[in-house]
């Protein structure tokens, strides 16, 4: 007889340049998860390559942007689940969590699972109050103020001086040498996120991050850092190594063990040359680099869908440290007809 | 003595698994290296590098030295 597949819908298929996570996060499942599975991919756009690559998704739903509002995300999801059933949602960007957190109870009354943060941690450790909240559980993080005009940053500039870093609510950060160049970062980017604008001191050093996965109850069941070794112009880790340090294994722990965060999660981490490790960003999901959990030996999104389903998850004792990824561009050939579909209607 | 966990081999390659720093060495490197794996002292391995090279004492002395400092810059060292 056969076994019904497991249908796992996810977001974040743009894997350009500066990518979603939502295509590694389904090698991962795929390989990990030890049973036939059905992947929906959901779209913000038609371009997404995640839409048209061999073997990602089993099927794409065009879904509307996150400013539509929870009530629409609600119907789409359920509507799509009246056709594909679906057993677990994993969404993938920071700006779509708020609208799938005031609805993950009414997805569950239709069968649908996830595995994410509640409201409160997902604000915790929002940009806005990252400096607050280090302070609160003991953790180095860079000064920050934030700004709603422009006429904000030379005070702030003066506070902390040359380079600082410009930052958007959810997405973007330029560093900055003058009160030119943050003038014109504070327009490019509240132009594209809106306000406001978090200006943060800037910190020199190398850039380490760290995938992580937490149970809910205060545990870190999965804990990769790697270190970034090639940097797109976008801050973007194009090519990495796991590394092995105590330390960072422990700012993870801190990091569960204060909010008891549920699901995945990312620490930006600066390493000074004194060896302090200040946490530069907190991402509320996984990052785009997550396969690599998989090459070091933590399956990180097949042990959250597992979570999800309600079944136990041990937490991983060992990963391989020297394990690198290194990211690659492909051109892929599409049908026009492929295109057209999913334009027109919305689903390929 | 080089730190447990660093790995190398007979290649020249280093590699710091706590900061994921790599480097290449020369063949000459690779077996002082090699040495020091093999828990010999720095008096042990100058000697070594008498019989196995053809080079001056003093030079030997001074090349090592300058190696020695650049695994300590290099956070290499225990």
């Amino acid at each position: 007889m056969k076994e019904n597949p497991l249908v796992i819908a996810v977001t974040g298929l743009n894997a350009i340049d500066s990518p979603g996570p939502g295509v590694a996060v389904i090698r991962a499942i795929r390989e990990g998860i030890g049973r036939p599975v059905r992947i929906i991919g959901l779209a913000y756009e038609n371009l997404e390559p995640g839409i048209y690559m061999d073997g990602i998704c089993d099927k794409t739903y065009l879904i509307s942007y996150p400013t539509a509002g929870e009530e629409k995300l609600f119907s789409t999801i359920n509507d799509i689940n009246t056709r594909e059933k679906i057993d677990v949602v994993i969404p993938n960007f920071d700006a779509e969590l708020p609208n799938f957190i005031r609805i993950e109870k009414r997805l569950l009354e239709i069968g649908v699972k996830m595995f994410i943060p509640t409201e409160e941690m997902f604000e915790a450790r929002d940009k806005q109050k990252l400096f607050a909240f280090g302070k609160q559980v003991g953790l180095l993080v860079p000064r920050d103020k934030v700004i709603y005009q422009i006429g904000e940053l030379s005070s702030v500039a003066e506070e902390f001086g040359y380079p600082l870093v410009v930052k958007g609510r959810f997405y973007e950060a330029t560093v900055a040498h003058t009160l030119e160049q943050a003038q014109k970062a504070f327009y490019k980017i509240s132009a594209k996120w809106g306000l406001p604008i978090i200006v943060q001191e800037f910190i020199q050093g190398t850039e380490i991050n760290i995938a992580a996965l937490g149970d809910g109850q205060g545990n870190a069941l999965s804990i990769i850092p790697m270190r970034k070794l090639y940097i797109t112009d976008k801050g973007k880790a194009w090519a990495g190594i796991t590394i092995e340090d105590e330390s960072l294994i422990e700012i993870a722990r801190q990091f569960m063990t204060a909010t008891k965060w549920r699901g995945g999660m990312e620490l930006e981490i600066m390493r000074t040359a004194k060896n302090e490790l200040y946490i530069m960003e907190i991402n509320p999901r996984f990052p785009a680099w997550i396969y690599l959990s998989v090459g070091a030996g933590q399956n990180q999104p097949a042990s959250l869908v597992k979570l999800a389903l309600g079944e136990k998850v041990l937490p991983f004792l060992n990963y391989d440290a020297g394990k690198l990824f290194i990211r690659y561009s492909w051109d892929m050939i599409v049908n026009v007809s492929d295109f057209q579909q999913f334009t027109a209607l919305g689903q390929l | 003595m080089i730190k447990k966990n660093i790995a190398t081999n007979e290649l020249g390659f280093v590699f710091n698994p706590s900061t994921g720093d790599s480097f290449t060495t020369n063949q000459i490197a690779a077996q002082i290296l090699q040495w020091m794996r093999e828990q010999h002292d720095i008096a042990e391995i100058k000697k070594r590098l008498l019989v196995h090279y053809e080079v001056a004492s003093s030079v030997a002395e001074k090349d090592l030295d300058d190696f020695i400092a650049s695994l300590k810059e290099f956070n290499l060292l225990a």
